[in-house]
């Protein structure tokens, strides 16, 4: 018996019972889709974040107050012996070799206010360098002035929603915004970006380094971005920052210093295992399919024993019985999963098409694997149903009512 | 050429063993017409199951054509089925979800024949029992004795020695019985040795040679007559 007759003689007993071969291969294709879209998720997460990352460039470091001794994103907690100031950083773009631009930052957040209209808004303290460093586009008007970083003129640039949402088509430019109780002139509005690195530069206020510490009563930066002239220089720049600020601290080691790099792989990992977590519970509903294959085949031998016993009698063997009904599973499974396959892929696409920002995707490996777990499934408790079939005495299957 | 010697079978049942068949001996030239009769229970059917290798023997030996069955693993028993003997049941035992064709065809599918030799075959076997004109009916658009019809042109398709026929008017109304026995001694008159087991007196009279049974053992051997 050739395998196409087999998987053809298969057929011809599915077709045969449709409403349970839809069922069965509903449940395989649920399996197979949610393997496949849940690992499209953490996929898309992944390359959504590493995407994020490198539209700042590669030859970026991240120096945080405090010190840690694990490595890793989370901002260090407790406090640090030393605060980092403007001052530092200033002198590691003046003095440390191979340091581009140093761009400090701060963090806050205040009422925004225009007119009659006020929103609750982010506001970063930044340097002239951060616009460079962010690779900030302006849509009109121009950056915070390259003054000294510790500058205090009271001016802002604005995202492009805030403008939109507080000025509703009037020119903003020039206008003066009201941040908590003081007044910013409006110098320049971004151009509409979207979240970048957890920040929607969309709905931000910035003001000028010196004037934000003030305003917020803060001692100390969040955190500042070094570039670095090249990415072969990254490492030991690193250890040169980290001299200077020791230094600069009465020789303590207080800040934490990570490459782009280091970052970008710490979260690649934690992604990289989110999306196997979640591939794993895919799994589960593949496996409870596989349990559904075995029901309807385990049915499916009892509801025919006849026809097994008369197939033995026409002269198959054990064996060809055995691989007429893996062969039937293992179409099941095979058929459920590239259905299964093919609603995933679409849905992804849609996912596509209605949030352009996010990629979802399947990884590489998901959907040979998925198709072949579900074949390997079918066919795994596919064996069982029909080593039972290969058993059947053919005369008591034959006299069977 | 069916040789038996000393064939027992034994059914453990419970406790008990059951003696199916005690010490057969039969020798059964080819082209031979016999018709085994007997009360239910008797053994009949054992004897037919194996002949025609279904069931293997507890004791004894089984020479078809000269090779001992017993000694034969299950697979050259099953190609033994599939090629030299050809079944005929009183239910019929057609697939349902198959047409007369693919009935006929099923035995050809499991010998691994290849596909265009299998459709001419099946027509030429469909054509022997009068039924060219039904293969693509599935059976429950037959009448009974025409599915009796394409089960007797499944057993011939492979070109049997050995036709095995378990009561085959069993379901059927007379005049369509009557057809059927009349098929299967043509088939006989062409050849094939043809066994049939049946209640029927009148049937079973029209063999050549008439075996009976009581209680798992041949009756009285002078039973046993050539017929003119």
């Amino acid at each position: 018996m050739t395998i196409g007759d087999t998987l053809a003689f298969g057929a011809s007993a599915l077709r045969g019972h449709s409403l349970r071969t839809a069922l069965s291969l509903l449940g395989v294709a649920v399996g197979v889709t949610s393997v496949v879209l849940l690992t499209s998720l953490g996929e898309g997460a992944r390359l959504y974040i590493t995407g994020e990352f490198a539209s700042l460039g590669s030859n970026l470091l991240i120096v945080t107050p405090g010190k840690t001794d694990t490595t890793g994103f989370a901002p260090p907690i407790g406090g640090a012996p030393h605060d980092l100031t403007i001052g530092d950083i200033d002198a590691l773009q003046k003095r440390v070799a191979g340091v581009r631009r140093a761009a400090p930052m701060s963090l806050g957040s205040a009422t925004a206010r225009y007119s009659d209209l006020t929103r609750e808004t982010v506001v970063v303290g930044a340097t002239a360098a951060w616009k460079d460093v962010r690779r900030v586009e302006m849509r009109v008007g121009q950056f915070l002035p390259a003054t000294e970083a510790d500058a205090d003129r009271p001016v802002c640039v604005i995202g492009a929603r805030l403008e939109e949402e507080l000025f509703r088509g009037r020119n903003a430019l020039g206008e003066h915004l009201r941040l908590g109780d003081e007044r910013f002139r409006v110098i320049g509005i971004m151009a509409a970006r979207g979240t970048n690195l957890g920040m929607n530069l969309d709905e931000v206020v910035i003001v000028p380094l010196g004037r934000h510490m003030k305003m917020f009563n803060r001692t100390t930066i969040f955190r500042a971005l070094v570039e670095v002239t090249s990415h072969d220089a990254l490492p030991a720049v690193r250890r040169s920052v980290i001299e200077a600020i020791k230094a600069r601290h009465d020789n303590e080691e207080d800040v934490t210093v990570m490459t782009q790099d280091s970052l970008l792989a710490t979260f690649s990992r934690l992604l990289s295992m989110l999306t196997a977590a979640l591939a794993g519970i895919a799994a589960i509903s593949l496996s409870v399919a596989g349990v559904g294959i075995m029901n309807v085949m385990l049915v499916s031998v009892s509801e025919r024993t006849n026809e097994i016993g008369l197939l033995k009698a026409l002269g198959a063997t054990p064996g060809q019985v055995l691989r007429i009904f893996v062969a039937e599973a293992a179409t099941l499974s095979a058929v459920g999963g590239l259905a299964g396959l093919a609603v995933a892929l679409a849905l992804s696409a849609a996912v596509r098409r209605l949030y352009p920002i996010f990629p979802m995707q399947p990884p590489p490996w998901a959907i040979p694997a998925a198709l072949l777990v579900s074949l390997a499934v079918g066919m795994l408790f596919g064996v069982l149903p029909a080593q039972r079939a290969a058993r059947l005495d053919p005369i008591r299957a034959l006299t069977r009512r | 050429m069916i040789e038996m010697r000393g064939i027992c079978r034994d059914y453990v049942v419970g406790a008990g063993v059951v003696h199916a068949l005690r010490d057969i001996n039969l020798t059964i030239d080819d082209g031979e017409y016999v018709s085994i009769m007997g009360p239910s229970g008797s053994g009949k059917s054992t004897l037919l199951s194996v002949i025609g290798c279904l069931d293997r023997p507890s004791a004894g030996t089984y020479r078809l054509d000269g090779r001992n069955v017993a000694a034969l693993d299950d697979q050259a028993v099953a190609r033994i089925r599939g090629h030299k003997i050809g079944f005929v049941f009183q239910s019929f035992h057609l697939v349902p979800r198959l047409t007369a064709a693919g009935n006929v065809e099923l035995p050809m599918l499991l010998a691994g024949v290849e596909r265009e030799v299998r459709s001419a075959r099946v027509s030429q076997a469909l054509d022997a029992v009068s039924l060219s004109g039904r293969a693509h009916h599935k059976p429950e658009q037959l009448s009974g004795g025409e599915r009796q019809r394409v089960a007797i042109a499944r057993a011939i398709v492979m070109g049997p020695a050995v036709l095995l026929a378990d009561e085959p008017t069993g379901n059927l109304d007379s005049a369509s019985g009557a057809e059927i026995v009349a098929l299967l001694e043509r088939m006989n008159a062409q050849g094939l040795t043809l066994i049939v087991v049946t209640h029927d007196p009148n049937i079973g009279r029209r063999a050549h040679m008439h075996l009976s049974m009581v209680d798992g053992a041949l009756a009285d051997q002078a039973f046993v007559r050539a017929a003119s």
